[in-house]
């Protein structure tokens, strides 16, 4: 169509598209990291300033759109600002693509306006959460951003109303997470991923997101104390005051989040050395209800480390020092006689 | 430190040859486009497989860079391997929404019927076992792919059929 390249439509201006391929880094999602990877190098952010718009792309001045913004762009030259402000509240404008993911009905990807309730997103698009299971979390953002909980299902889906409570739109993922979910095992498998994508660059993202991590594995292994849930808390606010880039700066928001509103399960965890969602291996208890258990033995074949003993008609108890926490015994018992604690 | 991973004994010497002539003109070919190394190395890992040091030190002698400079970028990016790689590939999804939905459970599974742990390539070469942080496939969740074929909800008791459908594959595609 001559829309690209010389002498565009007959005219003196020429237009070249050129496109670069990645090679698989999360941090390369950080402006200048993306810089860095056009121009053939490690994907490290920069310091700023200088900002993009001063020098950024081999020296000169750039402006990094993503393709949400690019596509958006379109229908609003096609159909006017005034159309696309009628969309959204505030100075959150227009719609938003989310990824509807997790524990519910129907996921996928989704177009809202901005500004409707995380309750319609999840209950009236999602069609509400998977088994008859009770809502308990819902994580949007990414992986740096924020766990909210049942009391925010009714703010208001814009940046400003998320931001004030701790959350962020970020990479627009949301993920809804029923009561099986344990919050403390949530904030690990995101400080794992951000401490496995942190590119080194500065000291707080490089070390501060390794020992939070550390402090959070010892947690879901038992093996925290009281103590730790303080130091994550100082650790966590350090890393986001200080970290170089925004991927620091938001690495702590799951541990920050999860540990504002789900204090509690920290708690469970490092004093009572127990995991409400039964989740964390380590912290499961098995046990046998006796009134249930009609002494058929199932478990006691079943269990590999023979941890099962009781008469035959009789109702079968678990050493608790022999268990291996495998759950076979559970899987096998016809009933339901098995429990976790 | 990483080791020259010269080719292992009992290969192709001839053909090794030819590969390598092949990555030297396609690095001197780029020679003087700025800012082009992750290109040509995404190119040479296409022709050679993976990007052993040896392979690097000529990316680095065709485009005038130096050594520290390839390899740097080359140990950066999760899609560079400096090791061999297998005939497939499959990249189980560790994304949130996967983890949500149980993808640890198919890490479990796989890792016991392929006999090596992630980040790893079993021991026939035919397949090496990765992590991937997210495949887009969030409403598939739990999700794995093998080369470009993505599985949706997997479950860790179908694990070794998958396997076992790609021998298949492979055996009859040989007759």
């Amino acid at each position: 169509m001559g829309l690209l390249g010389q002498n565009i439509l007959g005219s003196d201006f020429s237009f070249e598209l050129e496109i670069r391929i990645g090679a698989g880094a999360f941090v390369c999602g950080e402006e200048t990291a993306l810089i860095n990877s056009i121009e053939g190098k490690r994907g490290e952010p920069r310091q700023k300033p200088p900002f993009p718009f001063q020098s950024g792309l081999w020296g000169c001045p750039t402006i990094i759109n993503n393709v949400e913004t690019l596509a958006n762009i379109c229908a609003i030259i096609n159909r006017g600002a005034e159309w696309f402000s009628s969309f959204g509240v505030g100075r959150s404008k227009g719609t938003k693509v989310f990824a509807l993911a997790g524990d519910i009905v129907n996921s996928g990807i989704i177009e809202i306006p901005m500004g409707i309730s995380m309750r319609e997103i999840i209950y009236d698009i999602g069609g509400g959460m998977k088994d008859g299971k009770r809502f308990k979390s819902v994580q949007s953002g990414g992986p740096s951003g924020g766990c909210l909980t049942e009391e925010h299902l009714d703010v208001s889906v814009d940046y400003e109303s998320l931001a004030a409570a701790g959350a962020i739109i970020g990479s627009g993922g949301l993920i809804a997470m029923d009561e099986n979910t344990c919050m403390v095992d949530t904030a690990r498998y995101f400080m794992e991923f951000i401490q496995d994508e942190s590119c080194g660059h500065c000291v707080p993202c490089r070390i501060g997101t390794k020992r939070m991590l550390e402090m959070l594995q010892r947690m879901t292994n038992g093996e925290g104390d009281v103590e730790d849930i303080d130091n994550l808390q100082t650790l966590a606010n350090t890393v986001s005051d200080t970290a170089m880039c925004a991927l620091g700066q938001t690495a702590p928001n799951p541990v920050l989040t999860t540990l504002k509103y789900f204090r509690d399960e920290y708690v469970a965890h490092v004093r009572d050395k127990r995991c409400p969602a039964h989740v964390c291996a380590a912290l499961k208890e098995y046990s046998i209800e006796a009134e249930k258990c009609k002494g058929c033995g199932m478990c006691a074949k079943a269990c590999p480390a023979g941890a099962i003993s009781g008469e035959k008609a009789q109702p079968h108890v678990i050493d608790k020092t022999a268990c291996i926490k495998c759950g076979s015994c559970k899987n096998v018992c016809r009933f339901d006689a098995v429990y976790l604690t | 430190m990483m080791e020259a991973n010269k080719p292992a004994a009992g290969c192709d010497c001839q053909n090794d040859e030819v590969l390598l002539e092949r990555i030297r003109q396609v690095a001197a070919q780029q020679k003087g486009k700025e800012g082009n190394l992750i290109q040509v190395l995404h190119m040479v890992q296409a022709v050679y497989g993976y990007l052993p040091l040896h392979v690097q030190e000529i990316v680095a002698i065709e485009l005038g860079l130096s050594l520290s400079e390839v390899s740097g970028v080359a140990s950066f990016y999760s899609f560079f391997s400096t090791e061999p790689r297998g005939k497939h590939t499959i990249r189980i999804c560790l994304g949130t929404a996967c983890y949500v939905r149980g993808g640890v459970t198919i890490v479990d599974a796989l890792e016991k019927a392929l006999g090596v742990t992630l980040g790893h390539t079993t021991k026939d070469g035919m397949f090496s076992f990765e992590v991937a942080r997210c495949i887009g496939a969030c409403g598939l969740a739990p999700a794995m792919s093998i080369d470009a074929t993505v599985y949706p909800h997997v479950k860790a008791d179908e694990v070794k059929g998958i396997l076992q459908s790609w021998y298949d594959k492979d055996a009859e595609e040989a007759v």
